[in-house]
């Protein structure tokens, strides 16, 4: 998706009105395991507009999935608890529906298409079954033969060849590529008023991903659907995506419009990722494209400190003590980076993290001697 | 599909075959014969008899004879019981095992599936904790423990049901509930503990995410999207419980005397009545081979993703 880089993003909805359709207010999304606490996410807040598209990108673990998931209420419980925040829908915490409420919104007004597409569809049931249970679930006036004709239609726009008859074949008799645009279709068929979508064209060769993002954009503008885009991929994002989150080790890291983020990337991680995506109007120095070293932390038992440090090229001291707070470098632009801080509060972020960490020392010291007394 | 069914359906001669041969060589390795009575029979008398039922010939050409009867149907005469043959008390007995065995594990698969279900729906709930703790218990409490307690307590103390007797010997259909109960419960305990794991697996996978994430209700997801799938184990673990359930009903049949297969099976081997324990062996295995074939049919029907071959 090289070429997609230099295309301008999606036109701007003019809609900033100032209710969003989606707010996700602080959100903690931890995992309790064996080998600790994984703040999988941790901290998360955005707000999505009717008809606004948003990319949520990040290294493999950053928490994209968790995110979304949580905003689903899908995440297994055990491990899985959302310890903290809101995510206000339609003035709704959905945090706090009950079940019944939050059927009404599962899959009708929010829908989502899964990261794996191999794994996602029920084996055991007849792509038109699980086609027309969905569709029929929402709209109790369709009746059958109308949600089979509809399921065609709908496999028919994802580019199902001969979907009428296909229609009755089980998700095994689909390669990867063909379940994951029958996941499309079907999480399309609803028309919901938020479309998440999960890394939704990575089992797709170059064609088939334009033509669903194609798609997807389409029906962002005719049916004012709010879409989040999870991906890797920044030309996807550039092409599509009015606004952009970047997140690393659980938390967003900078947020503002598209063309703002490729005009003036303000996280070190965010001008890495920009960096990485190969160009075909710069030439390379020795060819070779430059590529973020390291590794994305642990998140289980994250020190205080800018998760990013180990592998940033212009950490400080300061970095390695605290998380940076997020400031704001322009409408909408937001950044969570010490290099955005004046000096001044730097150094006292600093001080107080290290007498912090003395005090957090000195009474690890007492509870031991004190442990060492007792025995 | 008819394909696979013939070719199954050839594959079980040489199986049979095999068992058959097997029986017919096991038997005769173990000490003793069925004529060693605790006093000796005059040499002569038992000359004629050996020579009555072939004994006396070389075991190759007893073993070809034998084949040769098996194979027109005839299981050969009973050492033991001289009146009958062993045909006729297989004809006689195994319709009541079978009965007997359905019973049980419809009983068991009913109830087990039912528990099991409610069980992984409720997990780590006292509902949960009681299903399994009573699982626990079928599965530990030995037949020959918990046949005579039903028996004492629900016949002769509360006298619901009779302590002993057949439906086919005028016990009528009381007669058959405390032998179906007792032979169920360790196969109810089995139903049970597989059905629950299964449905913790199934409820954890993906496709399961998908459907809540349509806004289906709990009911739909468990009845609609999870069962089919959590079912396939059970389905497996059918052939072999049922073949088992027919041996293991020995106990049951002799403590509420039921005339079923179980008592041959028992006696046959006391006896060295060799026609008669590799008859028995032979029905066994034929409804082994049986169950076998047809729960593969039926997981294939459940399964879509398994084609015939
Ligand atoms: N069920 C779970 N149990 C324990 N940890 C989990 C679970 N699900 C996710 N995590 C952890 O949460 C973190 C975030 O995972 P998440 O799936 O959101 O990443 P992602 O950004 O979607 O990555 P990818 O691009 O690979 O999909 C990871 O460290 C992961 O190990
Ligand atoms: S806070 Fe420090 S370490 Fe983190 S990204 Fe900014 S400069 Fe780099
Ligand atoms: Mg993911």
């Amino acid at each position: 998706m090289n070429k997609n880089k230099t295309m301008p993003a999606a036109a701007h909805t003019e809609n900033s009105t100032d209710t969003a359709l989606l707010d996700v207010k602080d959100l903690k999304t931890y995992f309790l395991t064996d080998a600790g606490i994984v703040k999988a996410v941790d901290g998360v807040s955005f707000t999505l507009h009717e008809g606004e598209t948003l990319g949520l990108v990040g290294e493999s673990g950053s928490g994209k999935s968790v995110t979304n998931l949580s905003i689903m209420r899908l995440i297994p419980s055990p491990p899985g608890k959302i310890v903290g925040g809101e995510i206000v829908f339609e003035g709704q915490d959905i945090l706090k529906l009950p079940e019944k409420e939050l059927r009404k919104i599962r899959g009708n007004k929010v829908s989502m298409i899964f990261q794996d597409p191999m794994t996602s569809l029920n084996p055991f049931l007849k792509i038109s079954t699980q086609m027309v249970e969905t569709i029929m679930l929402h709209n109790k006036d369709v009746s059958k033969k109308e949600a089979l004709e509809r399921s065609i239609e709908m496999l028919k726009l994802v580019g199902i060849p001969s979907a009428e008859k296909r229609i009755f074949s089980y998700p095994h008799q689909f390669s990867g590529g063909m379940r994951q645009r029958v996941m499309i279709a079907m999480a399309l068929s609803c028309n919901a008023k938020v479309l998440i979508a999960d890394e939704p064209t990575t089992a797709l060769d170059v064609t088939i991903q334009a033509q669903i993002l194609e798609l997807i954009k389409d029906l962002s503008v005719k049916l004012k659907t709010a879409v989040i885009i999870i991906t890797h991929d920044l030309g996807v994002v550039a092409g599509m995506c009015d606004k952009v989150c970047v997140m690393y080790a659980g938390r967003i890291v900078e947020k503002a419009d598209t063309d703002d983020l490729y005009a003036s990337p303000s996280h070190p991680y965010t001008e890495g990722l920009i960096m990485s995506v190969p160009r075909m109007d710069v030439a390379h120095k020795n060819d070779r494209l430059f590529s973020i070293e390291g590794q994305p932390p642990n998140v289980i038992d994250l020190p205080p400190c800018c998760p990013f440090h180990p592998r940033c090229h212009k950490d400080m001291e300061v970095c390695r003590h605290a998380y940076p707070p997020t400031v704001g470098v322009g409408s909408g632009h937001e950044v969570s980076c010490w290099l955005y801080v004046d000096e001044a509060q730097r150094n006292l972020a600093l001080e107080k993290a290290l007498a912090d960490e003395q005090h957090a020392a000195a009474d690890a010291v007492q509870t031991n001697a004190r442990k060492e007394a007792a025995k | 599909m008819t394909k696979y069914i013939i070719r199954r359906l050839l594959g079980i001669i040489p199986t049979l075959f095999i068992i058959v041969t097997l029986s017919f060589f096991i038997v005769r390795i173990a000490p003793g014969g069925p004529f060693d009575g605790e006093r000796a029979l005059p040499e002569v008398v038992k000359r004629n008899i050996e020579a009555k039922y072939h004994l006396d010939e070389p075991v190759i050409q007893q073993y070809g004879r034998y084949l040769f009867d098996v194979l027109r149907g005839d299981l050969g005469p009973s050492y033991k019981y001289k009146d009958h043959d062993v045909n006729y008390f297989i004809a006689a007995s195994l319709p009541n095992s079978i009965v007997l065995g359905l019973i049980s594990m419809m009983l068991a698969l009913v109830f087990g599936i039912s528990a099991g279900v409610i069980a992984a729906v409720k997990q780590n709930t006292w509902v949960d904790y009681t299903a399994m703790a009573l699982a626990i218990v079928g599965i530990s409490i030995p037949l020959f423990v918990i046949s005579p307690i039903m028996q004492y307590v629900f016949a002769m103390k509360l006298k619901w049901f009779p302590t002993s007797g057949w439906f086919t010997s005028g016990g009528g259909w009381r007669s058959v509930v405390l032998p179906a109960i007792a032979l169920s419960f360790s196969y109810f305990a089995d139903v049970a503990r597989l059905t629950r794991s299964s449905m913790l697996e199934t409820l954890r996978s993906d496709y399961i995410r998908t459907a809540k994430a349509k806004g289906m209700r709990n009911s739909t997801i468990i009845f609609k999207h999870t069962m089919k799938g959590a079912m396939l184990p059970i389905v497996s673990y059918l052939g072999p419980a049922f073949a088992g359930i027919l041996t293991g009903s020995v106990v049951v049949e002799q403590v509420f005397r039921v005339p079923g297969l179980g008592k041959f099976f028992v006696q046959s081997s006391f006896n060295r009545d060799y026609t008669l324990i590799i008859g028995v062996v032979i029905v066994y295995s034929v409804i082994l081979v049986i169950m076998n074939f047809i729960v593969d049919i039926v997981y294939a029907q459940l399964d879509p993703r398994i084609t015939y071959k």
